[in-house]
């Protein structure tokens, strides 16, 4: 059975390609029991195939993975019985109800008859679905299904849980409610392996963050350290128009300040020491005649780590590559836009 | 919310007790998901029936068949193209269930590998069975008879549904390829226009040109047809019989692995 010491979830240069793209290339984590893990990046970066490889459902082209100390290439089988996978596309069956749904993935996961029918009532009380339990699920809303997605991956009660982007779509209310779920879930010992676009989400759930880009992890740690090896504070400056701002980005540069991105209008420059650097970098500007309409010294987000990390804002690159075409495959197409 | 009650189960089960009770699972959902979309059930029954009384009543009367009535010489045609279009059916419904990301969820549970496919299959079976037997009462109450016994048509209509059962292990193949339903469909209809009027389903291939009377007359659904026709109509069926179950069970040998590979590697 599981090794008692092994880390719950361990990769090691896993690789993936499809076709031309190289959706994972060298991917290495490592998840220790009972905590969160955020894998945060932008549509295309890699993370769900990596989820893919971890839940068995795909196989690396190269690398290890290890889950609870067994290996999911050699052993796919028992490292199923350990996990749960709930999706962003709420992989429920929109013509079965609720209950049907629960009870389809309780036969498929191997459980008594008896056992089968005790965790659904119990799964559809806990997700507040007990009225709509005998519904069909094609008739629940977006926030409902997604409740009845991560029922159904609790079904045999998985010490390890991989959530694809458990709230894309959601409303805030339904969002918070899912954070709280997954909350009490890890107080109860699941292990958590969620992927996210959202900076916040990470930093509301995970007790640890890789930044994949690429299909790469470009950079982990708490969301504390994340923020302090960026450099403490930003100097952030607006400009009226975006010429202007490109321009006062040139006066700049000579002064090395910090890594310095435009955002729009805005200049963000990520420092070490605020109030200093603003000084010298007002007085740069004044000296080359540009003058801003606003400055100021902030704490670090996330979004100015990913934006230091990868050149690019977080939410930008998501919107960018996530025109979700209607229809159909669109897992695969978004693998294929991450090229 | 209430904190789990329920205790960890220590280990999966597996075995063929289990992979059995998977596949039962996949099929029964399958059979559940027809009853539930009307669609699909008036995809299944309305259509052939009304080819029944297209064929019977508006073209019937113009098509000339040697030695028997034409509505007993159209009911082989008629089981025939009910199984080849419910073959169409498990692309359509693979294609779906991929799109749904229902089979990426599958994929992570400790179930059977095989349950999907063979779930897929069987349901599709099942439900052939239900068209043909519906298609029977129809054709006797247009004026069907059968000129044999009751050995023969039962007979005729194994090798059918066998036939039928070998036709969905392509079309698997199909949906596991394409991405989305309307593709899947899009993708089978010409061949099954192929397969089905390019035939002798519904009328006899010596009025077709040379090069097509080659393929109409060979080709597995012909076959098939031939074998079915001779045995609810009398006649001489050894030959088709076995070049029918022969054709079955070349296409089976091929397709059903080809089928695992792909839905193997995702």
């Amino acid at each position: 059975m599981t090794t008692d010491s092994a880390p719950a979830i361990e990769a090691r240069g896993l690789v993936k390609r499809f076709g031309e793209v190289r959706a994972l290339d060298g991917v290495d984590l490592q998840v220790p029991r009972g905590t969160v893990l955020g894998l945060l990046g932008p549509n295309g970066a890699g993370k769900t195939t990596a989820v893919n490889i971890l839940a068995t459902a795909l196989r690396p082209d190269a690398g290890s993975a290890h889950v609870l100390g067994i290996d999911v290439v050699h052993d796919p089988d028992t490292v199923r019985g350990l996990i749960g996978l709930a999706g962003q596309y709420a992989a429920v069956d929109p013509t079965l109800t609720g209950r049907e749904n629960l009870a389809l993935i309780g036969t498929l996961t191997h459980l008594p008859r008896k056992v089968i029918r005790r965790r659904a009532d119990e799964l559809l009380a806990r997700f507040d679905l007990t009225d709509a339990g005998d519904r069909l699920a094609r008739t629940y809303s977006g926030g409902m299904r997604r409740r009845l997605d991560l029922a159904a991956a609790l079904v045999h009660q998985p010490p390890v849980l991989f959530l694809d982007e458990p709230t894309t779509g959601l409303d805030p209310q339904s969002r918070n409610d899912l954070w709280q779920t997954v909350r009490e879930l890890v107080a109860e010992g699941t292990t958590v392996l969620l992927t996210t676009q959202y900076l916040e989400e990470a930093d509301q759930l995970a007790d640890r963050i890789a930044v994949v880009d690429h299909g790469r992890v470009i950079t982990e740690g708490t969301a504390g350290e994340l923020k302090q090896r960026l450099g403490t504070t930003v100097v952030e400056l607006g400009f009226g128009d975006r010429a202007r701002a490109e321009h006062a980005r040139t006066a700049l540069s000579h002064l090395d300040l910090g890594s310095a991105t435009l955002q729009g209008e805005t200049l963000q420059i990520a420092v070490s020491e605020g109030p200093r650097a603003l000084m010298h970098a007002l007085r740069a500007l004044d000296a080359g005649g540009i003058e801003p309409i606003s400055a100021a010294v902030r704490e670090p987000s996330l979004d100015d780590v990913f934006l230091a990390l990868t050149g690019r804002p977080a939410e930008t690159a998501e919107t960018a590559a996530d025109t979700p075409a209607p229809g159909h495959g669109r897992r695969r197409r978004k693998e294929k836009a991450s090229a | 919310m209430t904190t789990q009650i329920s205790e960890r189960p220590a280990a999966v089960g597996q075995g063929f007790g289990f992979a059995v009770r998977d596949i039962g699972a996949m099929t029964w959902r399958n059979l559940l998901r027809i009853l539930r979309l009307p669609q699909l059930l008036v995809f299944a029954t309305i259509q052939p029936l009304l080819f029944v009384l297209m064929f019977r009543y508006v073209f019937g009367g113009a098509i000339a068949v040697p030695g028997t009535d034409y509505v007993n010489f159209l009911m082989a045609g008629i089981f025939a193209q009910v199984v080849a279009f419910g073959a169409v059916n498990t692309a359509i419904g693979l294609a779906e269930d991929r799109s749904q990301g229902l089979i990426e969820r599958l994929r992570s549970l400790p179930m059977a590998r095989s349950a999907v496919l063979a779930g897929r299959t069987f349901s599709d079976l099942v439900r052939n069975i239900f068209v043909v037997t519906l298609m029977l009462i129809v054709g006797f109450a247009v004026g069907f008879r059968l000129q044999t016994d009751v050995g023969k048509l039962l007979l005729a209509l194994g090798l059918l549904l066998f036939f039928g059962y070998a036709l969905s292990w392509i079309f698997a193949l199909i949906g596991l390829w394409v991405n989305g339903a309307e593709t899947a469909q899009a993708v089978s209809f010409p061949a099954m226009m192929v397969l089905v009027f390019a035939s002798s389903a519904f009328v006899p291939t010596d009025s077709m040109p040379g090069w097509l009377q080659v393929w109409a007359d060979n080709q597995p659904l012909s076959v098939t047809v031939n074998a079915v026709r001779a045995l609810v109509n009398g006649g001489p069926w050894g030959e088709y019989a076995l070049t029918s179950l022969a054709w079955s069970l070349a296409i089976l040998v091929i397709f059903v692995p080809l089928s695992v590979i792909r839905y193997r590697r995702g």
